[in-house]
């Protein structure tokens, strides 16, 4: 029985994304009922500058693996050096996020170390040394409630759950650790970037949704104005990705992308339970629609009835004045 | 070329759900169950991929109750060759524990391609592909969007957030199906009836340990109730002041 938890921080391009703060807090705070230290490893190649920022984030110690192998993400490359990491720091439990790179991870290393691994989780709690977390089932209509009873527990949380800790001074010893013999098969040998300086759809605290009702894609400008006065990432219903109005990559729901932001505007968007799956966990729900029996009105914090051509500009315009 | 596919029997995802009496598992009266979503996208991808390939085998594999004979006939119908059922009655099986009773059952068969879906739609959890892939072995590559196979090895795309990586891996390997890999082709009649007469095997297997407990299974906690602001446009500056000043989140 190891001490401590292990926080995977994930990294693109030399930066640590939102999220890696997120699951250094939470190691943090685990840490420090279930004892032991916040651990934090970063993999990847020419990554060891980024210590410092996960030491201002509350990591207490900082292990890195730094080999040009782990220059783009592999599942086997990075595997191999969670792996490691594990194996050398000994943690009591293991978090990482629930994105692309840790639903991928995450579940390869569990295999390997005979752990457990409870993914997309939304809350956790320790009871008398036992860790016990919430994850939303049967896409959001239910929480399953879960006790660990392996010896190494792993969990993956959703992104923008955890509040990532604000930055401070702090420090932390590093160690660096190297993964020999990394045998990789499936390497990727391209990352295509989609869109340039979009806010990331699931990492954003507020997202703005168009459906059906914007009645075609040349309405998608005022869409995209609210969400840039709002800084915030643009999602979709499926019916309008399904008429090609707006990429697959934008659609929220059970079949496209779960989201939990602080604020989820719906526009035009009736609310129909696949839908919901992807953003009733939202902290505050806008909801901007003309039919006031729309299912869309019993999960938002706040409805507008009427129509989007008019309210959304004249939204803008109030934004706008700050 | 052998190909095998995983496919899992989930309620149907529009079921209203109910927690049974036990307070872990749903009350399956009324449910409509359907194989999950995701592993349609797989059932057809490894059947593309058998008839790119000219010939070959597609060998259904699922871990479920008597009932999932249903669930495994369509996969048939819709042309894959043979199923292997292994029986369970569980409600609950963690994805450690699925992963490893399905790998010793995909073992002996050898597969060249081994797909799955992203995750299934019950419990959702992302995991038994991948942890399969780790169990056998061999590489994987998850949640692809498009997959090409030439002179033995195969290219996908998966998707990431803002934007796409291109994995290539050299065969045997694991694929877990996204959205967006292909259409699923809906089974013929002829499909339907031939299924009927496809072999489904059914193995015994050994039990294999779970590292997590479900305690409980509720139903989500209600949203307080929200507020109707207004009608029109007119309703705006109320809003604006709402999300300042009592929700405070702009
Ligand atoms: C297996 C499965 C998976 C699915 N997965 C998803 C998923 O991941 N994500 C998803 O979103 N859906 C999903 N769906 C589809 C879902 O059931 C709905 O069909 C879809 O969400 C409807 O999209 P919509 O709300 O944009 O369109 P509609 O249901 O057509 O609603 C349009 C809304 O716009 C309103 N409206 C019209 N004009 C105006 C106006 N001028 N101003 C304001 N409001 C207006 C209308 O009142 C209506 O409520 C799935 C379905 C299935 C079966
Ligand atoms: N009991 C099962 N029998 C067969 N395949 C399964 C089973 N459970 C999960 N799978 C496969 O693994 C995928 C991912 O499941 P999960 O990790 O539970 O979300 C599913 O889409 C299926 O392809």
């Amino acid at each position: 029985m190891g001490s401590g938890v292990l926080a995977f921080a994930e990294q693109r391009n030399g930066e640590l994304k939102k999220t890696a703060f997120e699951v250094t807090g939470l190691a943090k705070r685990l840490a420090g009922e279930l004892g032991g230290e916040a651990m934090v490893v970063v993999i990847g190649s020419g990554v060891e500058g980024l210590a410092g920022e996960l030491a201002s984030r509350g990591a207490q110690k900082v292990i890195v693996v730094d080999q040009p192998e782990l220059e783009s993400y592999s599942t086997e490359g990075y595997a191999a050096a969670l792996k490691i990491a594990i194996e050398k720091v000994d943690p009591a439990a293991v978090v990482l996020s629930a994105t692309a790179m840790g639903k991928d991870l995450g579940p390869r290393v569990a295999a390997e170390l005979k752990a457990s691994l409870a993914s997309d989780v939304t809350d956790v709690q320790v009871d008398g040394g036992t860790l016990t977390v919430k994850r939303p089932v049967y896409s959001g209509k239910a929480i399953a409630t879960l006790k660990f009873t392996s010896a190494l527990p792993m969990i993956s949380v959703r992104p923008t759950v955890f509040t990532a800790p604000e930055p401070s001074s702090g420090e932390a010893p590093v160690e660096k650790l190297t993964v020999a013999d990394l045998s990789i098969r499936a390497v990727v040998k391209e990352v295509q970037q989609s869109k340039g300086d979009q806010v990331e759809l699931t990492e954003a605290s507020v997202v703005v949704s168009g459906g059906r009702g914007l009645k075609g894609p040349e309405h998608w400008g005022m869409i995209e104005e609210l969400a840039d006065v709002l800084g915030a990432a643009l999602g979709a219903s499926r019916a309008v990705v399904d008429a090609g109005w707006r990429p697959h990559s934008e659609q929220v729901g059970q079949t496209g992308k779960i989201v939990s932001p602080k604020l989820y505007f719906a526009i035009g968007i009736s609310g129909m339970i696949q839908h919901l799956a992807g953003m009733s966990t939202s902290e505050t729900i806008v909801a901007i629609n003309k039919d006031a029996d729309a299912p869309i009105h019993k999960v938002a914090t706040y409805s507008i009835i009427g129509d989007a051509f008019e309210i959304v500009p004249r939204l803008i315009e109030e934004l706008k004045k700050g | 070329m052998k190909f095998v596919v995983c496919i899992k029997r989930v309620p149907n995802t529009e079921t209203r759900i109910k927690i049974a009496a036990d307070g872990k598992s749903i009350d399956p009266t009324g449910v409509q169950f359907i194989p999950s979503p995701y592993d349609e996208f797989a059932v057809e991808e490894a059947i593309r991929q058998k008839e790119k390939a000219g010939d070959g085998e597609v060998i259904v594999v699922c871990l479920g109750p008597a009932e999932a004979t249903g669930e495994i006939r369509k996969c048939l119908a819709m042309g894959a060759d043979k199923a292997i059922h292994l029986k369970d009655d569980s409600t609950y099986r963690d994805p450690a524990s699925t992963a490893t009773i399905l790998a010793a059952a995909i073992q002996g068969l050898s597969p060249d391609m081994i797909f799955f879906g992203k995750s299934a739609a019950d419990h959702a959890n992302s995991q038994v592909g991948v942890q399969v892939a780790a169990l056998l072995g061999l590489p994987s590559i998850s949640e692809i969007v498009s997959l090409e196979v030439e002179a033995g090895k195969a290219t996908a795309h998966r998707e990431i957030e803002g934007g796409s990586e291109v994995v290539q891996t050299s065969l045997p390997a694991v694929f877990t199906a996204q959205k967006g890999l292909n259409e699923p082709r809906l089974p013929a009649l002829k499909g339907i009836m031939a299924a009927k007469k496809k072999p489904i095997e059914e193995v015994a297997f050994e039990d294999a340990p779970q590292g997590c407990e479900l305690v409980q299974l509720e139903l989500p906690p209600a949203r307080a109730e929200g507020k109707v602001v207004g009608e029109g446009a007119d309703a705006v500056p109320a809003l604006v002041k709402l999300l300042r000043e009592e929700a405070k989140v702009i």
